[in-house]
């Protein structure tokens, strides 16, 4: 990449404890702290160290998820993010200000114009319809009547829920609800998208649907996002980064290729042994600069390795990408070696 | 025969029972044992009108303050609905009841209110109607206010339950004396205490509401950018909106119940006044119509309440706006003309006393026995004792050193034979066989104190332990203690009853559908129903006494046996049943050895509110003539002695209360099985 991307909100270790004088733990100011030796203490003192000495870097318009079982503090993370939890120590820097630090009034302005949340239950006002629910974040800030509308029906119609505007959340499916959820959090415009487990509560098959759907809004809507699953094989499907959290920390931040191909220890690649990397390593991820690209059109950067099998069997050794590079046979071959010790790519 | 060991706990109880043994024989020979020690007694009524009296003169002001404030609104209302000729409100309750319940409830509205004007009901009616209108928006903005408030301050909320429980238990008319000297003679006492009375279902249900908004709908109401306000008011409460509903339905009829009760100061002319008179008149077909009024009145509200509660906000206006609109047509087009069809329906009334004296004296033979067998197979024993009311007139033998022997022998066997693989239901046993003995006012003083301070302590701590020994001790100072054991008495031996009774039904219709649907309605109604009027079918079939009292409390506490256990053998989960059937259970077994252990959580909450019912029947149950605490209370408001209502209402809000935290906590009390 030619130049470095614009860091949107970055994190320096963050604390977040529940227990009964969590407080206490973080008062002394000036000496570093053994984030390891600290969580251990917490947990012999009857603390809960949810959050312990997350850093990372959200880029401006990158799907950054967060992945973790449940109890890792994934979600406390991301209620930390969004100031739904006080954290007990670290920093938050986001569109230049302490987002740790800001509070009353000015946290209440940053809410209703730069993030937007979607939870996994939704969240959806009962007494309101889905058209009323969308403007619900543009009717809080003291937006007119018919321009709220105006606009929560524009987000209804980008979630292709436009006929259903005057349905209570009671008469929507899961799905639909969750399409509401969407695109109230998206009404404000916000520049900051947190995604709490959003489709983890659906069907396996909406799940999916509602993975493309949401590939395609942020295709056209380039937000910078903030994603979190428990589901691994969604974590690969969306991210362009992941962070793998366990019990409190984070244990390693890399692209869904670099997770799965070099697992930080046994945990991640326990972890991970389950995805067909056929399906999930995709052509971008093993292709390297060529001068001279074979014959063809070049396949798509984001298309999964696996499209390469048929041609693979017929004896092609080289492949065009998009971007002038090329993926050579062995390097795919390799990948596909790793997946048969794991079990086969049927799954 | 081999005993099992016996616990720490058990062995407490053991030793219990043996020292209620010994002291009941001593009682025999030392008579100090049997009542409270009279020597003992303070002049606590006295002392505590010492204390109220300038209290109350020092808030006058304010009362009066507040008494002129109520009394305009009221006789406002008032005037409103003398003024509008009837027609017009039947129409406006009918398309009120059109929004909330539909067609068939508007039906019924309007043949409810067109049989109100007929039997010549209208104009008190409408009187109670006022009544309700001013006290429930006063009862539900307070109860809105302090449930929100202690939502908003969860330290608030230990101190909040207890004062509701106290509003809740504490008769009415044991502090409706201050009330009347603070408030002046008028319907304002009788208004605040019915707020008093009402307010408590409001504030628990907005604390369970608002408690019960699903964190996720807060935390986008958060991200959306809600301020503190926004939040409360565009979020919390518009998600809580149902269940604040459900207490403005109980709200409303609570406080409909308590209007109709507080009649008794009268000065008003309203319904409540109208049965009470009719009552004391003897004239049956009155007060029934009175009492069918009341019941009319109390569905109708209860199903327009419910039915708003159920649908929600989501419902068009328009049917509304337009009866509304109709309704004012209506009554400027018939205003000032006399519509109601003067005292035909009193008459008819009146001659329905005729009918009904010859249905009692048809039916005595039936109700006659039926009154014998429970006085004397159950009320006797539970009174007197078997040592009280064995004599050869009654039970054909004399009580000889012999018999006494071979009772009390024969009650060690049977309690050793019980509890010789559960220990405590030995012990339970022992108790009942010794309260048989002794019957419930005569087991010894210190003998109930030690048990309620063993059993409290177990159950609830040295809290609950300090408030029943505080409860009995005040009773026992202030000269109470005979009307107050015989208060425990008769609650108890209703609570037998309608338990028995109710619990039977409530197996019946968890088994049967049909008998449920059959069953439902009846207990829907009884449950409406302010608890006035169950003294009228008592008192018609019963005349007056501790018999007819009986028949009304067990009428009231009936419902709640029934609901609960219905409800907690349905909601036993259903592949338990089908794994005890698989397992070849039959019937019998599927009832008592699967459904009704899992449904004991549920059966002992029917307990409690069974338990409850039957305390707060008692004291309007008095007005027919018992000997107990709510007598009283009774007798202390004719005097207008506020000290001694009080006194006496403070015991049986003391008994109820810990009678709840009894039944509430899981612990160790005597008859537990596990």
């Amino acid at each position: 990449m030619a130049q470095a991307p614009e860091i949107m909100l970055s994190c320096r270790n963050l604390w977040k404890v529940f227990g009964p004088r969590p407080g206490y733990y973080f008062d002394t100011a000036g000496y570093r702290i053994d984030p390891d030796a600290l969580a251990a203490r917490l947990r012999r003192e009857g603390h809960i160290p949810a959050v312990a000495d997350a850093s990372f870097d959200v880029k401006k318009g990158e799907i950054f998820v967060i992945m973790g079982l449940s109890g890792s503090g994934k979600s406390t993370l991301v209620r930390c993010l969004s100031r739904l939890l006080d954290i007990e120590h670290g920093a938050m820097e986001f569109d230049g200000r302490d987002l740790g630090r800001v509070g009353g009034r000015e946290l209440t302005e940053i809410r209703r114009r730069k993030m937007g949340m979607v939870f996994q239950s939704f969240g959806l006002m009962p007494h309101l319809t889905a058209l009323e629910n969308v403007a619900f974040p543009l009717k809080l800030r003291g937006m007119d009547r018919a321009a709220r509308e105006a606009r929560a029906q524009e987000m209804l119609d980008l979630v292709e829920l436009g006929g259903r505007a005057d349905a209570l959340p009671t008469e929507l499916s899961g799905g639909q609800q969750q399409r509401v959820g969407i695109a109230r959090s998206l009404a404000p415009d916000p520049e900051l998208w947190f995604l709490d487990e959003p489709f983890s509560a659906l069907d396996p098959l909406i799940r999916r649907q509602m993975q493309d759907e949401f590939l395609r809004l942020q295709r056209q809507l380039k937000k910078t996002i903030v994603f979190i699953t428990h589901d691994i094989m969604e974590a690969c499907r969306l991210a362009d980064r992941i962070a793998l959290m366990r019990g409190g920390r984070i244990i390693q931040i890399g692209t869904p290729a670099e997770i799965l191909l070099s697992p930080a220890d046994d945990y991640v690649a326990a972890f991970t042994a389950e995805v067909a990397l056929g399906r999930a390593i995709r052509l971008g991820d093993l292709a390297q600069p060529d001068a001279a690209p074979p014959e063809g059109a070049p396949l798509s950067a984001r298309a999964p390795i696996e499209v390469l099998l048929p041609a693979l069997a017929a004896g092609q050794r080289r492949f065009a990408v998009e971007g002038g590079r090329v993926v050579e046979a062995a390097a795919v071959l390799e990948v596909l070696h790793r997946d048969a010790r794991h079990g086969g790519t049927a799954t | 025969m081999t005993l099992p060991r016996l616990t720490r706990a058990e062995m407490l109880w053991v030793l219990l029972l043996a020292a209620s043994v010994l002291l009941a024989a001593l009682a025999h020979v030392f008579p100090v044992l049997r009542g409270f020690p009279a020597g003992l007694t303070l002049p606590l009524a006295d002392w505590a009108n010492a204390v109220l009296t300038p209290l109350v003169e020092a808030l006058r002001p304010l009362g009066r303050l507040v008494s002129a404030a109520v009394e305009g609104p009221l006789e406002a209302i008032r005037a409103a609905l003398a003024w509008l000729p009837w027609p017009a409100t039947v129409l406006l309750v009918a398309a009120l009841a059109l929004q909330a319940g539909g067609r068939g409830l508007a039906v019924f509205a309007a043949a409810a209110l067109g049989l109100v004007v007929a039997m010549g009901y209208w104009p008190k009616a409408m009187n109670t109607l006022a009544l309700v209108l001013i006290s429930v928006p006063l009862a539900v903005g307070i109860g809105f206010a302090l449930g929100a408030l202690a939502h908003r301050f969860p330290k608030l909320q230990p101190a909040l339950v207890v004062l509701l429980d106290v509003m809740q238990t504490w008769p009415a008319f044991g502090y409706l004396i201050p009330l009347l000297l603070l408030f002046g003679f008028g319907p304002t006492a009788g208004l605040a205490a019915s707020v008093v009375f009402s307010i408590p279902p409001m504030v628990r249900n907005t604390l369970v509401g608002l408690r019960g908004v699903p964190p996720a709908i807060v935390e986008s109401a958060l991200m959306a950018g809600a301020t503190p306000a926004q939040l409360f008011w565009q979020a919390r409460v518009p998600s809580a909106l149902p269940q604040l509903l459900v207490g403005v339905n109980q709200t409303t009829m609570a406080s409909l119940s308590m209007v109709i009760i507080i009649a008794i100061i009268g000065g008003f002319d309203d319904i409540g006044w109208e049965v009470l008179s009719a009552m004391r008149a003897a004239e049956l077909g009155r007060s029934l119509g009175a009492g069918l009024v009341i019941v009319l009145i109390a569905v109708l509200l209860d199903r327009i309440t419910r039915g708003f509660a159920a649908r929600g906000r989501r419902t068009g206006r328009r049917v509304l706006w337009i009866g509304a609109a109709a309704a004012l047509v209506l009554a400027v087009a018939l205003a000032g003309q006399d519509l109601l069809p003067g005292d035909a329906g009193q008459r008819s009334l009146r001659r329905l006393d005729g009918w009904l004296l010859d249905f009692v004296a048809w039916s005595a033979p039936f109700f006659g026995l039926l009154r014998n067998a429970i006085t004397y197979g159950v009320m006797l024993p539970m009174r007197l004792g078997f040592s009280g009311s064995a004599s050869p007139m009654v039970w054909g033998f004399a009580l000889t050193p012999a018999i006494i022997a071979a009772y009390a022998l024969a009650s060690l066997a049977l309690a050793l034979w019980l509890g010789r693989r559960r220990p405590m239901r030995g012990i339970a046993f022992g108790f009942a066989a010794l309260l048989v003995w002794t019957g419930l006012p005569g087991f010894p003083w210190p003998g109930v104190f030690a048990l309620a301070g063993v059993a409290c302590w177990r159950a609830g701590g040295p809290g609950l332990c300090a408030l029943a020994l505080a409860g009995l001790a005040l009773a026992g100072v202030s000269g109470l203690w005979a009307p107050m054991m015989q208060s425990i008495y008769l609650c108890a031996v209703a609570v037998l009853i309608s338990f028995a009774l109710g619990g039977a039904l409530g197996v019946l219709a968890a088994e049967s559908d049909r008998f449920s649907a059959l069953l439902r309605p009846v207990s829907d109604a009884l449950q409406t129903m302010p608890q006035f009027v169950f003294l009228i079918p008592a008192l018609m079939l019963f005349k007056v006494g501790e018999f007819t009292a009986l028949i009304a409390i067990v009428l009231y506490a009936v419902v709640p046996p029934i609901r609960y256990v219905e409800h907690g053998l349905r909601s036993v989960r259903a592949d338990l049943v089908e794994a005890a059937v698989q397992m070849g259970a039959t019937p019998r077994q599927m009832l008592w050895q699967v459904k009704l252990p899992l449904a004991r959580p549920s059966v002992r909450l029917g307990l409690n509110q069974t338990i409850m019912a039957a305390l707060s029947m008692l004291v309007i149950a008095a007005l027919v003539g018992t000997r107990e605490l709510g007598q009283q209370v009774y007798v202390a408001l004719s005097k207008a002695d506020a000290g001694a209502g009080m006194i006496a209402g403070g015991i049986i809000a003391c008994i109820a209360l810990v009678a709840d935290r009894l039944l509430r906590t899981p612990g160790e009390a005597p008859g537990r099985t596990d």
